[in-house]
């Protein structure tokens, strides 16, 4: 029989504030002194209270921006009441019913729409070691951590595969890195999933019944793991005519397998209720217009635009535009490399063959190398023809493309001939020659 | 002649060095020593600290200091959180936390130089009206210790009343300041929600929370709003509104000033209360108030509104307390704590809060609309502040709601989050204080200051004070 996998995603990404959520503490806890970033409020103390950290919802709001979300006027935040030895005040501040960002979408590269539900304003709990100390089992807490501000991210259960959910993600990290609201270092746990995996009968109408939520999983390479295994595993029931459990489980590693951690009749009841001591937020439009301007270009415009504007191909605009850094020399490299007739094609080699340290080089800098280059080693006039003509004779879709009035597809084809010649010849030549033999 | 110091009189005392704040200090505490093992108004006493904070007051006085309450003996509620000193809000649970912060009243007291020489009894958590509940066994009322001295603040009123200290500082939910402070015959300011921090003060229900002074007099209660009013970044629900000097305006004319009154309010009363607030009114008329009867929601709906909304809050605030901090478990919460816990958990749980907890607050929305129409008609509003003078100890035992019956009069304007202020307006044939209230419109703070001053200096009342 054939099953539909139906998937979705809750994401929570640290941000990087310089204070945490609700007092002012610095939220940079990695690696400290454990209980060295803490003061009565983080520390839940009797009497403090939570002051929201105003550059933190500005963050939220931009990530909802980024995906596409609306920004309702009023939002709030809510208690999750919940008993855990990380949760010091015995609930956390998160928000229920009215989040700072609803109904945002993305789209993959198959062209296919993910739907985000919400983006949600949160704190984060102490952390919890397990440890031995004078031969006792101990557990031991560090509320460093305790109130650092958390975006979770949540999407309606619109992916099919692993891969789709792979790609997703990865565009999530990289949109909140060119935000610059979080470092989303998967292992030291800025970013973490929980995907919710379950299948769908042939013919069946709606959601399947059940849905099986996956904990603990800290890389891309788990993800896609635990989501194949789920599959499977879930596959199997259905096919001996059961119905798998309603429950989270935890990815193991070692194991290579999800493992059960919590059934539905254990599930939590929250008890939510408005934060009373947090007034209502008004969100002013003029703010989200400001927030929206603020924006920067995004991964998804800026690799569609290095593609067109550059003539880059996909594998290699999607290098320059993995990080925004890179990206940013590159642009910056391109607008000198044209005054010295350097085509994109050819500082993108340089950057992708990672020829150059891009932090310790300027962009200006990095064509002046690729000047001397050019000009001290020079190809032969007769050998840079012959290249030429076989570039034009092995390219015949980019020739047809030119000749159909894509003028731009020259570009392309110059990139070719100076990867051949591997950056031997003049742009400026190799462009002209072209040009005559395409006449 | 340190007898009934008045805040303002105490202050004249200091200023003029007729006393030093460490001879005023030592009087005090040996006072409490005489007077504790009746009346029991302290959890903690400060002796050693509160010396040498009046020494340090005395060489700032000599240097000609001005901070307000430079070197005046005060005492707090003991839900406030004092650094390094114990702080148990008369429960078990805490007995033994000792504070690493203060309470940002605390800081603005010490800031103004207050001496604090205890901390005060309560209901355990504020959990009451009778002060009966703390864990620490109960404080009576100085003017009869067969009778309870109301609360939760009723460690506070006890102290000021049985003159242990210059002024105290309690807290409000729904009745904890005014309620004591009638009962045990002393002025009680229960401030506009969000006009004084909340920070530091051990939660209880947190959309109503409100300290304030519990004062001698009048004046002495503007004074010590000056110093605790206003906007605090550590308390994002304090209002912004600008903090008048409440002092200003204590001897503005009412005449003309239209007072609102609710025979609905009456209604509740014990006959003797009922008859001394219409006493109370003439005196009003004499100065040429107006006494108009107005329309307001019966009390009895607040009271569901605000039993609702307060347990929700405090099974929620009380989650903290869970057995891994502080050293006690949860086993050490008394059987009010318990039952608030329960009934506050049962009535967020799923497919009950619509049913409850949503109900509430809309109502709460409409009791807030019926003032805000009062206030259309009327500036303030006066009524009885108890439905009944002191009760007599253990009066509370067995009865669950027996708090919010006594402060069945007050209930509804804190779920509005509007100040009022009790003043002393008569004794009963037993002897006992009976309180009246004025109500206002929020942060019109000056006016009730000024309508309650206005009766202080045309009676007699707060100058009779308990035979101890």
């Amino acid at each position: 029989m054939k099953y539909t996998p139906v998937i979705g995603l809750e994401v929570h990404v640290e941000l990087y504030t310089k204070s945490k959520m609700f007092c002012s503490c610095s939220a940079d806890y990695f690696g400290k002194k454990p209980n060295t970033h803490t003061c009565p409020v983080c520390l839940g103390l009797p009497g403090a209270l939570p002051v929201p950290n105003k550059k933190a919802i500005e963050w939220c709001i931009a990530i909802g921006l980024a995906l596409n979300c609306q920004i309702p006027t009023f939002s709030k935040f809510d208690r999750k009441n919940y008993f855990y030895p990380d949760l010091p005040k015995g609930y956390q501040i998160s928000q229920y019913d009215q989040p700072f960002c609803v109904n945002g979408n993305i789209t993959l590269s198959n062209g296919k729409k993910i739907r985000i539900t919400r983006a949600h304003m949160e704190e984060d709990t102490a952390k919890l070691t397990h440890a031995e100390v004078n031969a006792k089992n101990v557990s031991l807490i560090d509320f460093n951590r305790s109130g650092v501000p958390l975006v979770e991210i949540v999407t309606e259960p619109d992916f099919e595969n692993a891969v789709e959910v792979v790609e997703y993600l990865k565009l999530l990290q990289q949109t909140v890195r060119y935000l610059g609201v979080s470092e989303a270092d998967m292992e030291k746990g800025d970013m973490r999933l929980e995907p919710n995996i379950s299948l769908k009968r042939p013919g069946e109408n709606g959601l399947p019944g059940y849905k099986v939520e996956v904990k603990n999983i800290n890389s891309f390479k788990f993800v896609e793991k635990a989501i194949n295994f789920e599959l499977e595993r879930q596959k199997e029931l259905l096919e001996k005519g059961e119905t798998p459990k309603q429950e989270t489980r935890g990815w193991n590693e070692q194991k290579q397998a999800t493992l059960s951690q919590r059934s539905k009749e254990e599930a939590h009841d929250y008890r939510y209720f408005p934060e009373p001591d947090i007034p209502l937020f008004t969100i002013s439009r003029e703010d989200v217009t400001k927030t929206k301007k603020s924006l920067p270009e995004l991964p998804q415009a800026k690799l569609a635009r290095f593609k067109k504007q550059y003539s880059l191909t996909s594998y290699d605009a999607e290098i320059l535009t993995r990080e925004k850094q890179t990206a940013d020399f590159f642009d910056e490299a391109v607008k000198i490399g044209n005054a010295h007739n350097i085509i994109p094609k050819q500082i993108a080699n340089i950057i992708i063959n990672k020829k150059t340290d891009l932090e310790k080089t300027l962009p200006a800098e990095l064509i002046r190398t690729i000047k001397a280059q050019t000009s001290r080693v020079t190809i032969d006039q007769s050998d840079l023809e012959k290249i030429v003509g076989e570039v034009i004779k092995e390219n015949k879709n980019i020739v047809a493309a030119y000749k159909a009035g894509k003028t731009n597809a020259i570009q392309v084809l110059i990139g070719i001939v100076m990867q051949k010649t591997k950056g031997q010849a003049n742009a400026n030549d190799v462009k002209s020659l072209l040009e005559n033999q395409l006449r | 002649m340190l007898n009934n110091l008045s805040l303002q009189q105490a202050k004249q005392l200091l200023r003029q060095k007729k006393a030093t704040s460490l001879e005023l200090t030592r009087f005090y505490l040996e006072r409490i020593k005489k007077l504790e093992p009746k009346i029991s108004a302290f959890i903690t006493v400060c002796e050693k600290e509160a010396q040498d904070q009046a020494k340090k007051a005395d060489e700032l006085l000599s240097q000609g200091d001005k901070k307000p309450l430079l070197g005046i003996p005060i005492s707090v509620k003991d839900n406030f959180n004092t650094i390094g000193i114990q702080t148990t809000a008369s429960s078990k649970v805490l007995e033994s936390y000792i504070p690493p912060y203060d309470a940002t009243v605390v800081a603005s007291l010490k800031r103004a130089g207050a001496v604090i020489v205890g901390k005060t009894n309560m209901d355990a958590w504020a959990h009451g009206s009778s002060t009966e509940t703390s864990d620490f066994g109960p404080t009576k009322n100085p003017w009869n210790i067969k009778t309870l001295p109301g609360g939760s603040s009723g460690g506070s009123a006890a102290s000021v009343a049985a003159d242990e200290v210059v002024a105290s500082i309690g807290s409000e939910t729904a009745g904890s300041i005014r309620q004591p402070a009638a009962w045990c015959g002393v002025v009680g300011l229960k401030p506009t929600y969000g006009r004084v921090s909340r920070y530091g003060v051990v939660a209880m229900g947190s959309s109503l929370d409100s300290p304030g002074p519990i004062t001698k007099t009048v004046e002495d209660s503007a004074m010590i709003l000056n110093i605790l009013a206003g906007k605090d970044k550590f308390d994002a629900t304090t209002s912004p509104n600008i903090v008048e000097d409440y002092s200003k305006n204590l001897n503005k004319n009412i005449s003309g000033l239209k007072i609102g009154i609710s025979s609905k309010y009456f209604k509740k009363c014990e006959s003797e209360v009922e008859k001394k607030v219409e006493q109370a009114l003439k005196v009003f008329e004499e100065l040429g108030a107006k006494i108009q009867e107005i329309k307001l929601f019966d009390p009895q709906y607040a009271i569901a509104v605000y039993t609702i909304i307060q347990r929700a809050e405090v099974s929620s605030n009380l989650a903290r307390y869970d057995g891994i901090r502080y050293g006690n478990g949860r086993s050490k919460f008394g059987e009010e704590a318990k039952r608030r816990i329960m009934l506050g958990t049962y009535a967020l749980s799923a497919g009950y809060y619509d049913q409850y907890y949503n109900k509430a607050q809309k109502v709460r929305t409409l009791i807030i609309e019926d003032f805000k129409k009062a206030f259309k008609q009327v500036d303030v509003i006066v009524g009885p502040t108890s439905p009944s003078t002191a009760l007599p100890l253990g009066a509370s035992k067995g009865h669950p709601m027996f708090g919010e019956m006594a402060d069945i009069l007050v209930e509804p304007s804190s779920i509005a989050g509007l100040p009022g202020i009790n003043v002393p307006c008569g004794f009963s044939r037993e002897d006992l204080p009976v309180g009246m209230q004025i109500i206002g419109p929020q942060f019109s703070e000056s006016i009730i200051l000024n309508v309650a001053n206005q009766f202080e200096k045309n009676t007699d009342f707060h100058k009779v004070k308990p035979k101890l």
